[in-house]
């Protein structure tokens, strides 16, 4: 392993994010702060509790949720297409690296920066409500499991894409539309029958679902179908950044 | 301490980029490869580097294979390509930094210092790269491949889009990298550029190597001489007895041009003079001219465009 390389990729990632701070780390605590303003007390004060959690704590995992994969798949994707556009991927493909190595350096920034942010999510929230972490343990794996997935989906957007447009059309037309629909800031047994069967189609709801049960032990679905979910998703990434690597699909001639 | 063996790249579209390209580089050379546009300098380079898969052949780098061994060949070769592929907003420092990591190496700020200083970009170190000049850019990224003190330097176009000055620098800067024990291969479109600085010279066109020569053999092999008799009266025919040179007359008819290859020893100048000086025609002048590299390099592709090579 070569830890020299993918720390230089690392810090250079790292060193990208600080030098975007305001848009990196303050854009999120603001928007979860306005989250909380807007569904916490508008919406919150109609909905008294969900599972015996009251609404503001209960859309807490949906928050952190979408800022870990907003930010790791839009952080991952910009870090390695960034290099492809401005034609400098050509040092990180002419040096003496292994493919895995590379993906560890990018997704492992994208990570770092995700969990930094939630961290900085968890605490906003205290201020707005009243929470608990029931299996704070498995929070933090689930944390850090699905930022590696997101990352290395992201890192999966970024050398698929070939322009600006088709970086931003993952993270914001699919993305976040499916957090949004995945149960972020309800539960899914608040929808009629139909809609019930159709979120069950998206594959964020099972995400969600995972990450608030490690927060109340209760979930729309059960922790065990999340966590195959999750672990299906990254395995898939991971053969998908395989074959990327294997054929040099977009990175190589 | 390069070996190419039957290397072919051909794309989706059944494009031969490279074929069967066989080179050998030794090591501590300059070695210039000349070709027109789209003849597949930087394919070979970028087979050579790793950053494309040949389809056919083989590739040695000091005895490792560079698919198979790619860690061992990549590290002892440090590439300048011929844009500027640079992230704007960094800083020179960082990049450089950036660049030796990469290649696995840890930081040694002494050596790089050194490395920034010699190229003279010491008091611009903290400047972000979108600050800088064309020139400086050039130097940044010689910086980059140079970073971790590797033993082949390759340069895509090196001096392309840079002053008269900086060039020169830049082939000082070459020719010292050479006495330092490193191998150095450069494409080029600047022949004077090869021809200053080149041990060795290789001409690839449409994906073949045409040709591997010492400079000083390709001149004398292909390179060729005038001898140019000026007259002080006009002449109409040429003498009998070099009709048989290869000559002709100017159209203004004061001058007499013999054309002769380097390596050919038939024209003698001396024996030209003797037969000129029967003539009883005045001179006024006599001057030889000796063809550049430019111009075998267009001899050469020119017949190979009239299918004559």
């Amino acid at each position: 392993m070569n830890f020299n390389s993918i720390k230089a990729i690392y810090k250079f990632e790292m060193a990208r994010a600080l030098r975007t701070i305001m848009q990196s780390i303050l854009a999120p605590v603001l928007s979860t702060s306005l989250y909380f303003i807007v569904f916490g007390a508008a919406i919150g004060t109609k909905i008294s509790t969900i599972d015996n959690v009251s609404y503001g704590a209960f859309i807490v995992p949906g928050l952190i949720m979408l800022s870990i994969m907003t930010t790791s798949v839009n952080f991952s994707a910009f870090g390695i297409y960034l290099p492809k556009y401005n034609g400098s991927i050509f040092e990180i493909m002419s040096a003496p690296i292994s493919a895995y190595e590379i993906v560890i350096g990018y997704a492992g920034a994208a990570v770092s920066k995700s969990l930094l942010i939630s961290v900085l999510i968890l605490f906003t929230s205290t201020i707005f409500v009243d929470f608990y972490i029931k299996h704070p343990l498995l929070m933090l794996f689930l944390l850090i499991l699905i930022s590696i997935t997101f990352s290395l989906f992201g890192f999966i957007v970024g050398i698929w894409a070939t322009n600006f447009e088709k970086l931003q059309l993952i993270p914001l037309l699919i993305i976040t539309p499916l957090v949004f629909l995945g149960g972020s800031f309800y539960s899914v047994e608040m929808l009629p029958e139909l809609w019930q069967f159709v979120t069950k189609f998206n594959p964020i709801f099972y995400v969600i679902n995972g990450f608030r049960w490690s927060f109340f032990g209760t979930a729309d679905i059960a922790i065990t179908t999340s966590l195959s979910f999750i672990i299906t998703f990254l395995f898939i990434c991971l053969i998908i950044i395989g074959l990327i690597f294997k054929t040099g699909y977009r990175i190589k001639g | 301490m390069i070996s190419v063996k039957k290397v072919t790249k051909v794309y989706s579209d059944n494009f031969y980029a490279l074929s069967n390209i066989s080179l050998d580089i030794k090591r501590g050379e300059i070695f210039a490869l000349l070709g027109p546009n789209g003849a597949g300098k930087t394919t070979l380079i970028s087979c050579i580097c790793g950053l494309i898969k040949q389809t056919k052949g083989l590739i040695k780098v000091s005895n490792f294979d560079t698919l198979k061994d790619y860690r061992k060949t990549r590290s002892l070769i440090g590439l300048v390509p011929q844009e500027f592929p640079l992230d704007s907003y960094e800083s020179v420092l960082n990049t450089v930094n950036f660049s030796r990591g990469l290649f696995g190496l840890k930081p040694d700020d002494k050596y790089i210092k050194n490395v920034i200083q010699s190229l003279k970009l010491w008091d611009k170190k903290n400047s972000s790269i979108i600050t800088l000049s064309g020139g400086m850019k050039r130097r940044v990224l010689i910086a980059k491949a140079l970073s971790h003190n590797p033993k082949i330097l390759f340069l895509d176009e090196p001096t392309s889009g840079v002053d008269i000055q900086l060039r020169k620098e830049m082939w000082d800067m070459i020719l010292q990298l050479k006495q330092s024990g490193v191998t150095v291969i450069l494409t080029t479109h600047y022949i004077k550029e090869a021809e200053t600085i080149a041990d060795r010279i290789g001409i690839i066109d449409k994906g073949e190597l045409i040709l591997v020569e010492n400079k000083e053999n390709l001149i004398n092999k292909f390179g060729k001489k005038s001898i140019i008799i000026e007259f002080g009266e006009k002449i109409y025919e040429i003498p009998d007895k070099i009709k048989d040179f290869n000559c002709f007359i100017t159209n203004d008819n004061l001058c007499l041009v013999i054309k002769k290859l380097n390596n050919n020893n038939d024209i003698n100048i001396t024996n030209v003079i003797k037969i000129i000086s029967k003539l009883k025609i005045p001179v006024i002048d006599i001057k030889t001219e000796e063809s550049s590299l430019e111009d075998i390099f267009l001899d050469i592709i020119s017949e190979r465009v009239k299918g004559e090579l």
